[in-house]
């Protein structure tokens, strides 16, 4: 029974998982959008034939190779641990992550190794039009290997496109298309990648505020900016867009996830938002409460679905049910999850007894329409009993939520008032600008973190939403394992920051050099 | 005489690989990483659960059923 899973191991794991995706990601999201923005300095280049260009362009594409080359394959190790700690997960999902994945792998490979290639070894061997064009392909390479990873963690918040087959235990895929274009995908793709692009503007911003601290490089600094600060407001007033649709998403497919950003107890018909608040202690009760909050009338309702007057159900109606709005109360999907399990379970009770009759009985019934969305639809709750362990951990998910929003709002401006005084040539003696790029450079890398917090322990208690949750996905290895492996990942990933920091201190220090 | 394309490819990635400052640094650090990765941790600390364990998907089904329907 899961009652006497050993706790320790599904929160080590969950931990070790969490390690491991949150230092992946501290790489990531500066190679999508650095990548871009050195394809842009490079096409001022080709086009102005200015010297200058080029050399801002070869600046920054080795801090790109520092990034890349440091980041490559710390993603590898999120695979092993689906392949150990979480087998049953990994089994359960069957192709839905591999075909993916996969296609990452080849496209991957291929794409950015080939081009990479070009990009660093290319400088007066091959054209500037065809090392451009290598400069452009790289990033358009790494952004659509993005894609296929979001794409499977997009399915397990919005499992579509699959079907599950009871004799294997595994969920096979029905339709590629309703895997890889569902609006969760879509929306968690454009997302990631223009929060990464956000990331990379900061990022140059930030460093080439440090030059102009230090009076060095000053023309190099302010192209930088100016390129850095126009392609971040643009993509910072997108990334609105591209959140706003995430948020819909989230309110129609994952509304618990959706409540706990807001700290939303109780729903309402145009329901208010909280800009900010501080909340009561959440507890063992898990508790929903305010000391103090701001809202904004009716603008909840609104962001769900674009009706101000719209119904926003919060985490006791969800748990209780809300018969006027058609939402059905946890106990009763406990109770529905249950049926499909003791299916399951006679399913398999007639396969180990070769009772074809029975086996084919029940396989006919796994797939009948009425039974797959009054009963499989809620298969995982069937391993709750207690409905209050539905409710993720609702200040972790606030708190990120609002700092990623605060923070995405200060970005905006930011950018404008860099573009504005780039443009205007007003940027060269004002200090404490520089020192707000210089610090944004954490601050955009909090934002980016605090996102992914959001959808993953949102999310919870789901591996899969509403099919499996994570208690059932782990796999019955040694606590002491798990424990150990933490740490050695926790050693090698410190070690690995340690020396990209030290290799781009160094190489930002030295500088642009002078090239041909 | 022209050289043939891929001797070409092979001289690119060469050249590429000898005029390179930083990139040797950069270099060592990934293959020390995939030694790490992929020969430590991957042999000694992540085996695939049902790989080891079962011979074939009929073996990693009826295992997954089990803890599907007992836990």
């Amino acid at each position: 029974m899961i009652e006497n899973l050993d706790p320790s191991l599904v929160d080590w794991s969950r931990y070790q998982f969490a390690l491991t995706a949150i230092y992946h990601w501290i790489f990531v999201p500066l190679t999508l959008g650095l990548a871009f923005i050195i394809a842009i300095m490079e096409t001022i280049y080709v086009k102005t034939g200015d010297p200058e260009w080029k050399r801002i362009t070869k600046f920054w594409m080795t801090l790109f190779g520092v990034n890349f080359a440091i980041g490559v394959a710390t993603g590898i190790i999120l695979e092993f641990e689906f392949g150990t700690n979480w087998s049953n997960y990994s089994w359960f999902v069957g192709d839905i992550f591999g075909a993916p994945l996969a296609i990452e792998g080849i496209m991957a490979f291929f794409m950015e190794s080939t081009f990479i290639a070009i990009m660093f070894f290319g400088w007066n061997k091959v054209s500037k039009k065809f090392h451009l064009a290598a400069s452009w392909l790289t990033a358009i390479g790494a952004n659509l290997s993005a894609l296929w990873i979001l794409v499977a963690n997009a399915w397990m918040q919005n499992p579509v496109g699959t079907t599950f087959n009871p004799v294997t235990a595994r969920n096979e895929m029905t339709s590629f298309w309703d895997v890889a274009l569902s609006s969760t995908a879509i929306n968690k793709f454009l997302h990631t990648i223009t929060q990464g692009y956000i990331l990379g503007a900061v990022f140059v911003i930030g460093v080439s505020c440090w030059f102009l601290l230090k009076k060095r490089e000053v023309l190099f600094a302010k192209r930088s900016i100016i390129v850095a600060a126009a392609f971040g407001l643009i993509f910072s007033l997108v990334v609105i867009g591209t959140g706003d649709s995430s948020a819909k998403d989230v309110a129609k497919y994952q509304p618990m996830k959706f409540a706990a950003m807001e700290g939303l107890k109780k729903g309402s018909e145009g329901q208010s938002i909280v800009a900010f608040g501080i909340l009561k202690e959440f507890g063992e009760e898990k508790n929903v409460d305010f000391h103090f909050k701001l809202e904004i009338p009716k603008m909840l309702s609104f962001l769900s679905d674009y009706d101000f007057n719209s119904f926003v159900p919060g985490i006791d109606d969800i748990i209780e049910g809300n018969e006027e709005h058609g939402l059905m109360p946890a106990q009763e999907k406990i109770e529905r999850g249950k049926v499909a399990i003791d299916a399951l379970r006679a399913l398999n009770t007639a396969k180990q007894n070769n009772d074809t009759e029975k086996l084919n009985e029940l396989i006919a019934m796994f797939q009948d329409k009425d039974f797959k969305e009054n009963y499989f639809k809620y298969f995982g709750y069937g391993y709750f009993t207690n409905t209050k362990d539905l409710i993720p951990n609702v200040p972790l998910v606030f708190y990120s939520f609002h700092i990623m929003v605060i923070l995405g709002s200060f970005f905006v401006i930011m950018f404008a008032l860099f573009l504005y005084m780039g443009i205007k040539n007003k940027i060269k003696n004002q200090r404490w600008l520089f020192y707000v790029g210089i610090i944004s450079i954490p601050l955009v890398y909090v934002a980016s973190q605090t996102g992914w917090i959001v959808a993953e322990v949102g999310r919870q208690p789901w591996v899969i939403q509403n099919l499996m949750p994570v208690k059932v996905a782990v796999s019955q290895v040694s606590t002491t394992t798990v424990q150990t492996t933490f740490w050695l990942f926790a050693t090698i990933f410190t070690g690995l920051l340690i020396a990209e920091l030290r290799i781009m201190f160094k190489q930002i220090k030295i500088g642009p050099k002078e090239g041909k | 005489m022209k050289k043939n394309i891929f001797i070409r490819i092979v001289d690119f990635y060469v050249e590429g690989f000898k005029s390179m400052q930083v990139g040797k640094k950069l270099w060592l650090i990934i293959l020390i990483k995939l030694f790490i990765f992929f020969v430590l941790m991957k042999m000694f600390f992540f085996p695939n659960e049902l790989k080891t364990k079962y011979k074939d998907d009929e073996g990693r089904s009826n295992h997954v059923l089990e803890q599907l329907i007992n836990k």
